[in-house]
């Protein structure tokens, strides 16, 4: 500590100036963009009038949907793929999310979900296949993955806003980009984890290309599939919240209210409403990866619900 | 028998740069050699074979010595770098990729070692896999899959799914799976391999069956010698990549090409191996049976030789009886002195003539149990040798002294 004086500092000092120059980084950044929204202008106007199109139609329709028959359709679906008790309980949590008149909200939220899950799907999807395909293709798109997902979630907020605005639509964007990662990786990630004498023997029966990916990778990589979109979904939910900041609206808002103004109930009944979408979104979707052979129908469950609760009642 | 499918000087060489590892071996050098320096592997080196139409023909090999890649490159799942293979005069390895998918639809089918059945498909759906992609009509698929389902005794499973039935039913499935194209050639890498000892020799008589009820061209792979004995029409052996022998079962348990093929056989039971021809000898005097051949001239000639029996066959060679010492001594005293008695008269009983071509395994019990030489005949009853008990046991011994 003694040898560190202010002589010493002023070395660093001078070294510094004489071999650190300014890269203008972030000018070069400045310009790229500006480049991109020249010259490509009209691209993103198309992305964006489709992902308008179909968010605002989504979230129109999740709103325009009278809310019993949400009730009826979630709660349908949760007895056919979970079971009854689940069902009781997605009845319970969105009698919940009502009674906290977040319904809306909730309805925006799910409709941006949708719409930017199927966008990242449709994306992510292809890619994936193509990584499995291709080594030099996966050599390429993983480090470009592992990027994505080390950036922090509100740092795609920012090109977002530049190159659409605020709003719906860049907050969608973001969210498909920031939800895709998870649908490719695990695509990529199944196809290449089928047993290659499952591969071989699809081969050897005389598949061509297609036929080997939709008769033997595809339903074989069926699990590994439906885990990525299970995480692509609630990536999505997380940043649909996040890009309320933007503007997106939905179940965000309030979350962003009660920071803002420290309101502290508002926003923990904001938190709430996400967490009850999360769960249901989350077991629905995980139930689809199960395979489920079969193939207990919506009929079965019923009878077995009522047969069991006839018991209960009969003891 | 034609020859249904010839493999002439086939090579495979994995890595970057074949042809010089092809320029390498040409030279003489090794495999290893080869690895060392240029970290090619050598999978298969110069393989030429022929397999005769509705033979089982087995290749039998220590493992990483070629087997799965020299039957892969029969349907071109792996690419050979050199040679022909022939199917029907066809070379395969000319093929565009639309009629290699052709030839795979119709003419060659493969049953794997880990089954590889979909697991998301049922047995029925499993069996008709190569019929769905080849896309033969939903009505037709169907009935020929359960026919082969039919085959192998799995017809009360077919909505079963694959994680429901045991391994042996599993690739019962993956066989039936390969029958329902009804295919020219079938190829069977360690296809029982996989299975309990007891499951394993079920289905290799299943195999047997089916091949005796339709006999197909089927190359099967194994690492196990038992195996390959009991299946095996003929048996190539690799090591190393390369062929080394193919024959007979027997003629390679007899003339071994070199110690890798003599060290298989090491602790192997070959009982079954060898037939009664193979060890009868024709050391016993023979008496030819004709008019006027006399009792006492036949027990002359056994005291002469100072020998306990006789085989008796007539000019045709043909098998007639056996007579001893006693069983002539016997009879010259019960006739009177001036009476000719006929041979047939003084044949020892309870000696009964068995087939060449029996497996030693079948005829052990008798030839242990009978006090004298058990006689061999063939097909048309023609006398080929006698096996005594200290040739047997001579024999059993060669064997066990392989194994110590
Ligand atoms: N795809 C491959 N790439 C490189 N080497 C391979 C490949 N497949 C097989 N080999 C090598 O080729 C040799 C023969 O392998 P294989 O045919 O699988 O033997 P076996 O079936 O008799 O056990 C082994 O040395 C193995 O390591
Ligand atoms: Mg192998």
């Amino acid at each position: 500590m003694i040898g560190f004086s202010a002589d010493t500092a002023s070395f660093w000092q001078s070294l510094q100036e004489r071999f650190v120059i300014d890269l203008k980084i972030g000018e070069g950044f400045t310009a790229l963009v500006d480049f991109m929204r020249e010259h490509f202008g009209l691209l993103f106007d198309a992305v964006a009038a489709t992902i308008s199109f179909v968010a605002d139609n989504l979230t129109l329709f999740f709103n325009y949907l009278p809310a019993p028959v949400v009730f009826g359709v979630l709660a349908a679906l949760a007895l056919w793929r979970v079971g009854w008790r689940f069902a009781l309980f997605v009845l319970a949590a969105l009698y919940v999310i009502m009674s906290m008149d977040l319904w809306p909200a909730s309805m925006d939220t799910l409709g941006l979900v949708i719409a930017a899950t199927l966008a990242a799907l449709g994306v992510g999807l292809p890619t994936g296949i193509i990584m499995a395909k291709s080594d030099t293709l996966q050599a390429i798109v993983r480090p470009v993955l592992d990027f994505m997902q080390t950036l922090p979630a509100f740092v795609y907020l920012i090109p977002a806003v530049i190159f659409f605005g605020t709003g719906r639509v860049p907050g969608t964007i973001a969210t498909v980009v920031f939800a895709m990662p998870p649908c490719v990786r695990m695509m990529n990630l199944g196809i290449r984890q089928v047993p290659v004498e499952n591969v071989e023997a699809g081969r050897a029966f005389g598949c061509n290309g297609a036929q080997l990916l939709f008769k033997v990778e595809l339903p074989l990589a069926l699990p590994s599939i439906m885990a990525g979109i299970n995480q692509t979904i609630m990536l999505a939910l997380s940043m649909v919240v996040i890009a309320s900041m933007i503007g997106a609206g939905g179940l965000g808002d309030p979350v962003l209210a009660g920071i803002q103004q420290l309101r502290l109930g508002i926003g923990f009944e904001g938190g709430l409403g996400v967490v009850i979408l999360a769960i249901i979104l989350d077991r629905l979707t995980q139930s689809f990866g199960q395979r489920n052979k079969r193939g207990a129908g919506l009929l079965t469950r019923l009878k077995t619900f009522f047969s069991r609760n006839g018991k209960a009642d009969a003891t | 028998m034609s020859t249904k499918l010839s493999v002439e000087h086939v090579y495979k060489v994995f890595g970057a740069h074949p042809k010089r590892a092809l320029e390498r071996i040409e030279r003489g050098e090794g495999k290893d050699t080869i690895f060392a320096e240029t970290g090619m592997t050598v999978g298969v080196s110069d393989a030429s074979f022929e397999v005769q139409e509705g033979e089982i023909f087995v290749v039998m090999g220590l493992s990483g010595s070629g087997k799965s890649t020299l039957v892969r490159m029969l349907n071109r799942l792996i690419e050979p770098t050199a040679g022909a293979i022939r199917i029907d005069g066809r070379d395969i390895t000319r093929m565009t990729r639309r009629q290699l998918i052709e030839l795979r639809r119709r003419e060659i089918s493969m049953v794997f070692q880990s089954f590889a059945l979909m697991p998301h498909q049922t047995v029925l759906e499993n069996t008709a896999f190569g019929l769905n992609v080849a896309g033969t009509s939903s009505s037709e698929r169907e009935k020929r899959a359960l026919d082969a389902l039919d085959a192998v005794g799995l017809k009360a499973n077919a909505d079963s799914f694959p994680d429901e039935l045991s391994g042996g039913m599993k690739q019962r499935v993956g066989l039936a799976r390969a029958l329902a194209v009804d295919p020219g050639i079938l190829l069977m890498d360690e296809a029982f391999s996989a299975l309990d000892p007891l499951i394993r020799t079920e289905m290799q008589d299943e195999l047997l069956r089916l091949q005796a009820e339709q006999s197909r061209t089927v190359v099967f792979i194994t690492h196990d010698l038992d195996e390959a004995m009991r299946v095996g029409d003929r048996i190539a052996i690799m090591e190393a990549g390369e062929v080394v022998q193919v024959g007979t079962p027997e003629e390679i348990v007899r003339e071994p090409a070199n110690d890798y093929v003599r060290s298989f056989f090491r602790g192997v039971d070959v009982t079954h191996v060898f037939t009664a021809a193979d060890i009868a000898r024709r050391d016993q005097i023979t008496v030819i049976e004709r008019v006027g051949v006399s009792l006492r001239a036949a027990l002359s000639r056994l005291q002469e030789h100072d020998r306990p029996v006789a085989v008796v066959h007539d000019r045709e060679r043909r098998y007639q009886g056996m007579v001893s010492v006693e069983s002539l001594t016997e009879r010259i005293d019960a006739l009177g002195r001036r009476e000719e008695g006929a041979i047939e008269e003084a044949f020892v009983p309870g000696v009964e003539p068995v087939a060449a071509d029996r497996p030693l395994t079948e005829i052990m019990t008798q030839v242990a149990e009978c006090p004298w030489p058990v006689p061999v005949v063939d097909e048309h009853g023609r006398y080929c040798g006698t096996i005594s008990r200290a040739t047997l046991l001579h024999t059993l011994n060669r064997t066990e002294a392989s194994a110590a």
